[in-house]
């Protein structure tokens, strides 16, 4: 099986498609009718504070958990009534750090390859993503002796050892240090390059505004929102100015309701692009005789607009 | 090979590694405890009245002895590698692949019952110092063992797939695998026990894997042979259905 490129004629257009998921736990409703299309080749966040539901969903779409309602289909093979298709060409890594201790790295690989159906023909596969992801030197190291860090990259590996069209990253580089975000990041694009599509979680925001050409945002069992990231960010009627103040001087107080964060002495407000224009602020620190240290701008990121519609910061809390 | 025959034929190959990695506690181990069963039964009942005519004591004890191992080795391999790997979380990956409930099914089943027969046959092979065994029904023989293992390997998969933690197997191992083992005429035959017990042996599905079993080596038996098979067999079917059906459900494996 190979990566997936320009979509034929009689293919689907959707890699994912979900269509009315819901999801009962007795009273708590975790999926409340949940439908989107991740279309093919696309580079997708899935966002959403702790509890939103993101992994229950992504456990329906593997197969993991029973869905109360609805249908999700892998490149048009339902995951239900056609599930030996659809596993096939979706790979997932899961947000916990699982293996199997018996095993040692390549050894576990090609056994993983081997559920897909695949043989020998992956074993050059395997030894380059091991090279990829700077596991080289552990092929023939037993799980257990793993780092964190290495057991995360050996459950990209796995995910990706039956070369899938479809993948979805649970939260991968939760508890991994910059220099392994950067490898597998650069690994990921260089997949999505080669037309695979990717599906990630992640709690660092920055991550999916950097890599993802559309995000959903899902809050209490619900899709909040579904756009392209330019588009999400465009739309944000908002932009953040920083300012260091001379001295002990305070705001006048026809700024304070603007004031979102006080850091080393510096000031954030939030101003609403077209009724608070960044000149009138000026204007009214100079008519108030204060004088600016240091001034800073910044156009709202998707952290912003995640707390906006989630009223949660993403970076709190454990993962869900 | 078809991608879904590969699948299978891996899952198989994973869970042969799996107790082959750890050779001396699968097999090793349960051939070590039943020849100290056998030395020290076959002094204790050395001059005793034969259990049945013509048979030796020790040749009466060797085929209980072995598939008491069988028995106990099937349910354990099942049970161990399902809960263990329910534990340590790397079930996943078996249910985010392409595996249907009978690829799960057939790839348990016969790991146990490879794990059995190297038990089974290593503790022929260390017994025969000891007493040759005779092959009066190699048929009867083979059956026995492959329904009884079979059934045993079932129902460590069903232990498996409802155990949370290991405490449970450990319950089901303790109260009621090793006890209905003991008490099916390893040792004895039920005919030398107070009416009530040769009554209650009668409902213990493990007497007929056992009595069966012994009958393919020594052509004697507690019961016929047939009431064997047909037990067996009907345990096996029954206990088949059972975990295919939670399987197919995803019963306690998919929420």
């Amino acid at each position: 099986m190979s990566s997936t490129s320009a979509p034929t004629a009689d293919a689907p257009a959707s890699a994912l498609a979900i269509c009315g998921i819901r999801k009962r736990y007795g009273q708590l409703e975790a999926l409340r009718g949940i439908s989107f299309e991740i279309r093919r080749g696309e580079f997708f966040a899935l966002l959403g504070p702790n509890g939103a539901g993101k992994s229950t969903l992504i456990s329906i779409i593997s197969g993991l958990i029973h869905a109360s309602e609805g249908t999700v289909s892998v490149l048009g093979h339902d995951t239900v009534r056609d599930f030996r298709a659809a596993r096939r060409l979706l790979g997932v890594v899961p947000q916990e750090l699982v293996f199997d201790p018996f095993f040692k790295v390549r050894e576990m690989l090609r056994l993983q390859a081997g559920y897909y159906g695949c043989g020998r023909e992956t074993w050059p596969w395997i030894d380059e993503m091991l090279e990829r992801l700077e596991l080289s030197d552990k092929a023939n190291v037993s799980m257990r002796a793993l780092s964190g860090g290495m057991k995360r990259r050996v459950l990209i590996a796995q995910a990706l050892v039956h070369r899938p069209p479809v993948v979805i990253l649970d939260e991968p580089t939760a508890g991994v240090d910059v220099e392994l975000r950067r490898t597998i990041w650069s690994f990921m694009s260089d997949l999505h390059r080669k037309g695979t599509t990717v599906v990630l979680t992640t709690h660092y925001l920055e991550e999916a505004q950097e890599l993802c050409s559309r995000v959903a945002i899902l809050d209490r069992g619900s899709v909040a929102v579904i756009e392209p990231t330019r588009q999400l960010l465009a739309r944000h009627p908002y932009r953040f100015l920083r300012i260091k103040l001379v001295g002990d001087a305070r705001l006048p107080d026809a700024l304070q309701s603007l004031v979102t964060a006080e850091v080393d002495g510096a000031v954030e407000l939030k101003l609403e692009t077209r009724r608070n224009p960044i000149g009138g602020v000026f204007d009214a620190l100079r008519n108030a005789g204060i004088g600016i240290e240091d001034v800073h701008t910044r156009e709202p990121d998707l952290e912003d607009i995640f707390i906006e519609l989630t009223g949660h910061s993403a970076k709190v809390g454990a993962v869900t | 090979m078809t991608p879904d025959q590969t699948g299978f034929v891996t899952l198989l190959k994973k869970e042969v590694m799996r107790f082959w990695s750890v050779l001396g506690q699968t097999v090793t181990a349960p051939v070590v405890t039943a020849l100290l069963y056998l030395l020290v039964f076959a002094q204790a009942m050395k001059g005793r009245a034969p259990v049945y005519p013509g048979v030796d004591y020790t040749e009466f004890l060797v085929p209980g002895l072995i598939m008491m191992a069988v028995i106990q080795n099937a349910f354990a391999n099942t049970a161990s590698s399902l809960t263990q790997s329910k534990i340590m979380g790397n079930l996943v990956f078996l249910q985010m692949a392409p595996l249907g409930p009978l690829d799960w099914f057939g790839a348990y089943i016969l790991a146990a019952l490879l794990r059995c027969t190297l038990v089974a046959v290593a503790m022929l092979l260390v017994t025969m110092p000891f007493v040759q065994m005779p092959m009066h029904a190699p048929l009867a023989l083979l059956s026995m063992f492959l329904l009884s293992a079979g059934s045993l390997a079932v129902l460590g998969m069903i232990a498996g797939i409802v155990a949370e933690k290991f405490d449970h197997i450990a319950t089901f191992t303790n109260f009621f695998i090793t006890p209905l083992s003991f008490l099916s005429g390893v040792f004895y035959s039920v005919h030398a026990l107070p009416p009530i017990w040769f009554k209650a042996s009668h409902f213990n599905p493990f007497f007929y894997m056992i009595d069966g079993f012994r009958y393919g080596f020594l052509g004697h038996a507690d019961v016929p042979i047939v009431y064997s098979l047909l037990w067996s067999f009907g345990f096996f079917a029954l206990a088949s259905a059972i975990c295919l059906r939670m399987l197919v459900t995803g019963y306690k494996l998919k929420r």
